[in-house]
């Protein structure tokens, strides 16, 4: 994770930053938490932290989203938070009757120094707790050590690292594990539907598919059902191997911990990391895998999709030739992006990550020179070289709209989050069928601008 | 499930003859999910507006990120305030201390936006890891030129009410500063209206048309040089009390400015608001032309009104906002357009606005305070409201069960006040509650 000097500026030669394209560490541990069946997150901190964090993640999946926090006063932060953490342990068991808490810290709790893990395992151990009392786990999520995705990767690897074990009964050793990055209720699902047509077992850690996208309700689910069962974290030590989603190969050394490293190297579960399913490229690499994994060819369905994916490539292939786009966000989806829209001829001209994105730069600087890449990046570093560099196209979450704005290009929102537009749920991004979705949806914004610009007005195009 | 934290028992009343008053001016609970944010939200809410000025926030980057351009706040002019810069501390910030960081990022914004002042808003590791965030506000001050005023709001330091008063600290330090300026005989500063939608613009026509000047409006479309001469005002009109009553207090004993505290909800309030400024300056065509200017609006919007009335009798409501009087004002504006308030309550609410709110009530209605999702979900399940009024974290408990929303809070883009705004509070509850998608639901 991030430790840099303090005075380092960034590309715009600022220290500091403006309008940031990234989020807090304790967000994407509560997504992450989210995704655990009967989990309720709880954010060891002040109030604000948890408050902001669930206003933010509604705006976006538009779904009640509980999140406690310990409520720190200034007693705390002088005299430590282990009685407002027993209190809301109790008080969220009391309300919520989870099967699961996920404590995660915050820059205010890890600053002054609180052993979360030992405060948990004190809880735990005391004589008097029932035995039908929720699980705990702790992740460590300080916000001036990463983003919201390590926050996310954080919460994923605390829960495997608590859980999971090599159980003794065989069956399980079929199982795959899958970490998926920070992607869209609609792309689980997808990636769900990929599994069980390739008959393959398998546990999708985290999977808040259900959970942040629940359909109407008569009353109030205060733990709303779905999301990956406890027994089958458990279980993840046994599985036959891991495909982690991040940002290839080195993403472990080069970032921070992670969910498939752990199983491999605590009990040999192989770890296979690629990028997100972006795009065909980086999708026929993954099927290749499930194909190896489960010795079955790919489905009918899969390949007709496929095919039908590779037709309107072709149908669309002249609108999009050339095109400069700027995409920013998380960087492992920045990252599989840029191949999907090289793979159909747009030029990113800027790759922007708020994350420090050493995998990013790694990935991508050796390239041919005409993407630029900016790791730490901030909303006005992106504007300025927008300014300088008018592209065709930006593709980000909602961040841009502004922007896009501005210099009168049209904003293709995808990723997290998107606040000014219904279904962010649903947007798909991976498999074929979310390149389809992408590639439609590109390309038709291009139209509508080609069509809006002509004079003539063409119906036909 | 109905079972709801045994400690919060006496934060909940179901108003019958011999209710209890409800209590208040609590701390939330630890694990209740409450929907209050922190100390820096409330000061980030009242200086936000400050078009002019640069809003720094120190401190890690979340409490930026999640501020930036998030409240309908506008701005005639400069929309400075609408960026959201952050010192971004790191790992190292931490270890070593954030104050060079923050001194270079002050020196670096101002020279870049050249704003009239600048607002260091602390937040919560800031005080831990030792930096004196006011030594080196008065060292940027001294070489820029400008005023670089701390914000001390770190957000563990008490609720959103000591973040208010925190902000009201900030601007008191600006007021007084410009004597230079004459201001006319009926002048007043607007407190605690934060233009909203532009909601400020409409208030201004009403008192324009009076012959009423307004000085400034401090927190809506609010100029640093407009507040420096805020103390020349003859009067201070209070509005949504919770946030800026300090500063009323504050320049009542220092200025001997006295105040009124009032509402632009609704009817009742919005024409109560006029008539108390006609008065407090015993004029009386002022008092002639405000008395028209209501007959006027009144002629056009009561009729108007009717066919939203029609659909909407007998049709319920749950409210739950930042503070009590602003709920006053909804209780009232509901029943103008035919509706029944069953659920009631605020984050932040006082005794005397909860005691109002007792007494404007049907019986049976359930009066909360600081709740939580749990509590509001089950209140309104039992009631059987039709709409709920409240801000985003609401939202999505309204339409998950079911029900009619309409956003009365700092995001909203829709102007609510005034008797403009009156209208549109009826067409846009009326379109929530009338819509036909709710036969798919029940
Ligand atoms: S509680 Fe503290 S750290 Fe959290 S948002 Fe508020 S000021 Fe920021
Ligand atoms: S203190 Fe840290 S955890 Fe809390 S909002 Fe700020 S950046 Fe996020």
């Amino acid at each position: 994770m991030e430790k840099e000097s303090l005075l380092t500026p960034k590309s715009s030669g600022f220290v500091s930053t403006r309008n940031a394209c990234k989020l807090c560490a304790p967000l994407g541990a509560s997504i992450a938490y989210r995704g655990v069946e009967g989990c309720v997150p709880l954010v060891h901190g002040s109030q604000g932290c948890a408050t902001y964090i669930r206003r933010y993640l509604i705006s976006h999946f538009r779904e009640p989203i509980d999140i406690a926090s310990t409520n720190f006063t200034e007693d705390t932060t002088v005299f430590g938070g282990a009685m407002n953490l027993k209190e809301a342990l109790n008080n969220i068991s009391e309300q919520y009757k989870p099967d699961l808490i996920g404590v995660c810290t915050t820059c205010l709790s890890e600053t002054i120094g609180e052993d979360v893990p030992q405060m948990l395992k004190i809880v735990e151990m005391e004589a008097d707790r029932p035995a039908d009392a929720p699980r705990l786990v702790a992740a460590s999520t300080p916000s001036y050590q990463g983003t919201h995705a390590e926050g996310y990767r954080e919460a994923v690897y605390s829960l495997v690292k608590r859980f999971s074990y090599k159980p003794a009964l065989p069956e399980s050793h079929s199982s795959i594990n899958l970490f998926p990055g920070l992607w869209s209720p609609a792309d689980l699902r997808h990636l769900k539907e990929i599994m069980t047509d390739f008959s393959l077992d398998y546990t999708l850690m985290p999977d808040y598919s259900d959970t942040l996208d629940n359909p109407i309700w008569d009353q109030y689910h205060r733990v709303p059902g779905g999301g990956t069962p406890l027994q089958k974290i458990r279980n993840m030590g046994g599985a036959k191997a891991s495909i982690e989603f991040g940002v290839g190969e080195d993403y472990y050394k080069l970032n921070q911990n992670s969910g498939a490293s752990y199983l491999e190297e605590e009990f040999d579960v192989p770890k296979h990391s690629l990028l997100s399913p972006i795009g065909i490229d980086q999708t026929d690499k993954f099927f290749e895998l499930l194909n190896e994994l489960s010795g079955k060819e790919t489905p009918i369905a899969h390949t007709n999709e496929r095919g039908r994916l590779i037709d309107a490539y072709v149908d669309g292939h002249k609108y999009v030739f050339g095109k400069k786009v700027v995409i920013y966000g998380d960087e492992d989806m920045v990252m599989a992006l840029t191949s999907f829209l090289k793979e159909v001829g747009i030029i990113v001209s800027l790759a922007a990550s708020g994350s420090e994105g050493r995998g990013l730069k790694k990935a991508l600087s050796s390239d041919d020179g005409e993407t630029t890449v900016m790791a730490d990046a901030d909303f006005e570093e992106i504007r300025e070289f927008c300014l300088e560099n008018k592209p065709d196209l930006i593709i980000g979450n909602s961040k841009g709209y502004n922007l896009a704005r501005e210099i009168g290009v049209p904003l293709v929102r995808i990723g997290f989050p998107v606040h000014d537009r219904i279904g962010a749920q649903r947007i798909l991004h991976v498999g074929y069928r979310g390149a389809q979705n992408l590639f439609d949806t590109i390309v038709n914004t291009l139209l509508q601008v080609k069509q809006d610009k002509s004079p003539v007005g063409y119906k036909y195009l | 499930m109905t079972d709801f934290l045994k400690k919060r028992t006496s934060q909940i009343v179901t108003l019958e003859n011999d209710a209890p008053d409800i209590a208040c001016d609590k701390k939330s609970l630890a694990g209740s999910v409450s929907q209050r944010a922190c100390v820096f939200c409330g000061s980030r809410v009242v200086l936000y507006p400050i078009a002019d000025a640069l809003h720094l926030i120190h401190g890690p980057i979340g409490c930026a990120a999640y501020t930036w351009d998030i409240r309908g706040a506008l701005s005639s002019g400069p929309q400075l305030h609408r960026l959201s810069f952050s010192t971004d501390l790191r790992e190292k910030d931490v270890v070593f201390g954030g104050e060079k960081k923050l001194y270079h990022s002050l020196v670096e914004l101002i020279d870049t936006y050249k704003p009239n002042a600048a607002f260091v808003f602390a937040t919560c590791i800031v005080g831990v890891i030792g930096d004196d965030v006011e030594s080196v506000c008065r060292r940027v001050s001294r070489e820029k030129g400008i005023d670089v005023i701390p914000v001390m709001s770190e957000g563990f330091r008490g609720t959103k009410k000591d973040g208010y008063s925190a902000a009201c600290s900030a601007i008191s330090t600006l007021i007084g500063t410009d004597d230079t300026y004459e201001a006319p005989e009926y002048s007043i500063n607007i407190l605690g209206d934060f233009n909203l939608a532009g909601e400020l613009w409409i208030l201004k026509d009403y008192y324009e048309k009076m012959g009423v000047n307004i000085i400034t409006c401090l927190t809506g479309d609010g100029r640093v040089d407009e507040i420096r001469r805020a103390h020349k005002a003859k009067l201070n009109v209070v509005q949504c009390s919770g946030s800026m009553m300090p500063l009323a207090r504050e320049m009542k004993e220092k200025y001997g400015i006295p105040f009124k505290k009032v509402s632009y909800f609704g009817i009742e309030d919005m024409s109560e608001a006029l008539y108390e400024v006609a008065g407090f300056f015993q004029n009386k065509e002022m008092m002639n032309v405000t008395r028209e200017l209501v007959t006027e609006e009144l002629k056009e919007l009561i009729p108007a009104l009717e066919p939203f009335k029609r659909d909407l009798a007998g049709k319920k409501a749950a409210i739950y906002v930042g503070g009590a009087f602003k709920a006053i004002s909804l209780v009232k504006a509901l029943r103008l357009i035919g509706m029944e308030t069953v659920v009631v309550g605020s984050q932040t609410g006082n005794k005397d606005d909860y005691k109002l709110l007792q007494k404007l009530c049907d019986p049976g209605t359930i009066l909360v305070d600081d709740s939580n999702p749990n509590e509001l979900s089950t209140f309104v399940k039992q009631k059987g409201a039709d709409l709920f009024i409240g801000g985003v974290k609401e939202r999505p408990i309204a339409h998950k069960l079911g029900l009619g929303f309409c956003d009365h809070n700092h995001e909203r883009k829709e102007a609510l006040a005034g008797y403009e705004g009156m209208m549109n509070f009826a067409r846009e509850v009326h379109a929530s509650v009338m819509s036909p998608v709710w036969k798919f639901v029940k």
